[in-house]
């Protein structure tokens, strides 16, 4: 893997002269902040391909990118000229009116584009995204044949059938884990349990919260079971340990994030036995429901409101020229590209199953963020077992109202 | 000193304290009786690669010209203290209400954010101090009487705890006391009880945070302790033991008195630093089962998207006026023992 990047960043290198006149940008300053994953930093290094001439590429690819993306940008001239965003940070953003439309950038400049790939909010081009993420399950093909069990999981009553012949068996203690670190990552699992029921998470229209409700006590009861499977420290997994924990074999019955996929399918970190029996299929459904329990995310590309119309056309032109298909071709494995040239991998086929299986994308709802924030706080006295099912949702219920009134999303 | 001469001396600290203390605080409280404006919520279609669909979104234009009249937020008074994620007043009479006995009702509050985090702050406040203060001492009398050529290593190695990074401590010790670490396992292997974690209950994480605590604050209490005992009268010493005083006898009777500045002062400091307990409740991921008043500033400003400001606010005041409480009756015994002095 190591190598990999090493030839990678040789052949951008040796790209770079072509790839400067391919840009056609003669002048412009484009600084990109971002998360800090593969595909994103090969979406970076192809448009630092660009620099040269007038033209500066800087980028920031940072975990912590949520945290300092609203200051960075509410400045005049904003400090980083594009975002890549995701379902969840993009409201954020425009939330504030931080981003601009792009609808004129596309038309002049975005040939090639999937129609898919446009993320409009009220009919205007507010990002263009490139890759799809989801959470869905991870097996391990050799562990369910020694406990009897021949097929994959397709829903969660089976993941449980199947955590407990394993456990029956022998086989391991702890089968199962999820990201249930107490935090943005419980409120995330939560979420895509609940989307497993159909359900809304507010009444239509409104800011008001719903899901104090009956599927609010299901899916709360559906995690409390597959957590009685998982190590007792699952209140501080978040996906670096669910990752290692998998590589390492102690799982057999795993969520965990597609981006992961390429990771662990790949020959580094673990053993052959672990990763040659690593099987990755879509989001279980559970309760009869027909919907995958999972969210669908993508990241994509935003423009800051706060910048020149140059630098705005210059960071476009940069970023067409990181998702293009040169690029997607040669980095197909690293996430689930949504523009031409992609090639559908075996550490795709989870994400994939999961969108084809009809998963609904993460609410773009300016207070979904501050929800999430509730659940992740409050669920995890019900898991423990210190409250009941009605009491924690009652919380979730409360600590969101107060939050969001705070917020000005309710009076 | 004259009036005038004093002034002028303390001038340059005066307008330093005012510049970076009193006035940040000022406006934190400022910010904390403000909330954000009502969002001009409309509805729109957003589409993108999975399908198109309703949601509501903030209207822009309209919330912005809100902002640029008043763009502190709307004026809210004290209803960010007294909300369900602070004081929570309603909830604490109505908790009242419903409660036939006074464990219902203490397991009611401790549903409360606000006061579960104060519960471990005080906890740990009251733990860890009175512990870091005795095992400081221990440490400084034992170190007094070593020999001169290993005094110097042992100084070293005793603050090293204090020396290495709170955050990368604690993350060091988080891995030694997972199950599969050095710590977790031995204690599994000690208590033979393999589902022994320490990190899943909630008692037990309470624990290992204070011990923590101790570990990392006693070569300050240590090293503070042992230059007072540089400074205990030999002769004082002499006297005692030609009266035929024991070891114990001279430690209690002559260098503890001597001492007791340093413990005030100790004790103020740790009280402070205690108060405020942060580090380890993030690196141990302890907030499931252990949370503190500084932990909740932090999560209200960059745990999840978009930052709580109002709230952060609320609850540094609330920290601010907790340490002023606790460190009273410390002052308050300064003030006594140096009015003494004078008269």
């Amino acid at each position: 893997m190591f190598l990999n990047k090493i030839t990678l960043a040789g052949a951008f290198m040796a790209l770079g002269t072509t790839a400067m006149a391919g840009c056609g940008i003669s002048s412009g300053n484009v600084k990109i902040l971002s998360n800090d994953f593969p595909a994103i930093q090969s979406v970076t290094a192809a448009a630092s391909t660009c620099a040269g001439g007038g033209v500066t590429v800087e980028a920031n690819l940072t975990k912590d990118h949520k945290d300092i993306m609203v200051a960075a940008l509410t400045a005049n001239p904003a400090q980083y000229t594009s975002v890549i965003a995701s379902n969840s940070t993009l409201v954020t953003l425009m939330n504030d009116g931080l981003v601009r439309s792009l609808d004129a950038l596309v038309a002049k400049h975005g040939d090639g584009l999937n129609p898919s790939q446009m993320i409009t909010v009220d009919g205007k081009i507010m990002a263009v995204a490139f890759g799809a993420n989801a959470q869905h399950l991870f097996s391990r093909s050799d562990i369910l044949k020694k406990a009897g069990v021949n097929s994959i999981p397709e829903t969660y009553e089976d993941v449980l059938a199947a955590a407990k012949a394993i456990k029956s068996a022998g086989l391991m203690d702890y089968p199962v884990a999820l990201n249930t670190a107490a935090g943005w990552n419980l409120g995330e699992e939560f979420v895509n349990m609940y989307m497993g029921t159909g359900a809304d998470f507010f009444k239509p229209g409104t800011a008001e919260v719903a899901v104090n409700n009956d599927h609010g006590v299901a899916t709360l009861n559906m995690l409390k079971s597959l957590v009685a499977y998982s190590n007792p420290d699952y209140l501080t997994y978040d996906s670096n340990a669910t990752q290692a924990e998998w590589e390492a074999g102690n799982l057999a019955l795993a969520t965990m994030w597609g981006t992961r996929g390429g990771a662990v399918l790949d020959d580094e970190g673990s053993t052959k036995a672990v990763s040659s029996n690593t099987v990755l299929t879509g989001a279980p459904t559970w309760g009869n429901n027909a919907r995958p329990a999972s969210t669908l995310w993508w990241d994509g590309i935003a423009i800051s409101a706060n910048i020149s119309d140059e630098d705005a056309e210059a960071t476009f032109i940069a970023m067409m020229k990181g998702i293009s298909s040169d690029v997607i071709q040669a980095n197909n494995s690293d996430t689930v590209w949504l523009g031409a040239g992609y090639m559908p991998s075996a550490a795709s086929a989870g994400v994939s199953a999961t969108a084809a299986a009809g998963a609904a994308p993460y609410p773009m709802l300016p207070f979904m963020g501050t929800l999430h924030g509730a659940l992740g706080a409050e669920i995890s006295d019900f898991l423990q077992g210190s409250e009941s099912a009605e009491q924690a949702l009652a919380d979730v219920e409360a600590a969101y109202t107060a939050a969001a009134t705070e917020k000005g999303f309710l009076n | 000193m004259k009036n005038h001469t004093f002034f002028w001396f303390i001038l340059p600290s005066l307008v330093t304290m005012m510049l970076f203390i009193a006035m940040p605080i000022g406006s934190v409280f400022i910010q904390s009786l403000h909330i954000e404006h009502g969002a001009v919520l409309t509805e729109v279609k957003n589409c993108g690669p999975f399908g198109c669909k309703m949601e509501v979104q903030v209207d822009v234009e309209a919330t912005s010209e809100l902002k640029k009249a008043k763009p502190l937020g709307k004026f809210n008074g004290f209803g960010t203290y007294n909300n369900r994620n602070h004081l929570a007043v309603v909830e604490l009479s109505q908790a009242w209400n419903d409660s036939t006995n006074w464990g219902t009702y203490f397991r009611k509050i401790y549903n409360l954010p606000f006061y579960r985090a104060l519960a471990f702050t005080l906890t740990y406040t009251f733990v860890v101090t009175p512990l870091v203060l005795m095992l400081g001492f221990c440490i400084a009398l034992g170190v007094n009487s070593l020999p001169k050529n290993i005094k110097g290593p042992t100084i070293f190695v005793s603050l090293l705890p204090m020396i290495v990074t709170p955050l990368i401590g604690s993350l060091i010790l988080f891995w030694m006391i997972d199950a599969e670490g050095i710590l977790g396992a031995s204690l599994q292997w000690l208590l033979e009880d393999p589902n022994l974690s320490l990190k899943a209950s909630p008692n037990l994480t309470w624990v290992m945070l204070i011990v923590y605590g101790v570990w990392h604050s006693a070569p300050f209490a240590f090293i503070i302790f042992y230059a007072g005992l540089q400074t205990v009268p030999a002769d004082t010493i002499e006297a005692a033991m030609i009266d035929g005083a024991s070891r114990w006898e001279r430690t209690r009777y002559v260098v503890v008195p001597h001492l007791v500045p340093l413990i005030v002062f100790i004790t103020l400091i740790q009280l402070m630093d205690n108060f405020r307990v942060f580090e380890p409740i993030v690196s141990f991921s302890a907030q499931a089962n252990a949370t503190s008043l500084s932990w909740i500033i932090f999560n209200d400003l960059a745990g999840g998207e978009g930052s709580f400001f109002g709230s952060a606010g609320a609850t540094s005041v609330l920290t601010i006026l907790g340490v002023a409480v606790l460190l009273i009756p410390v002052l308050f015994r300064t003030w006594r023992d140096f009015k003494g002095k004078v008269v």
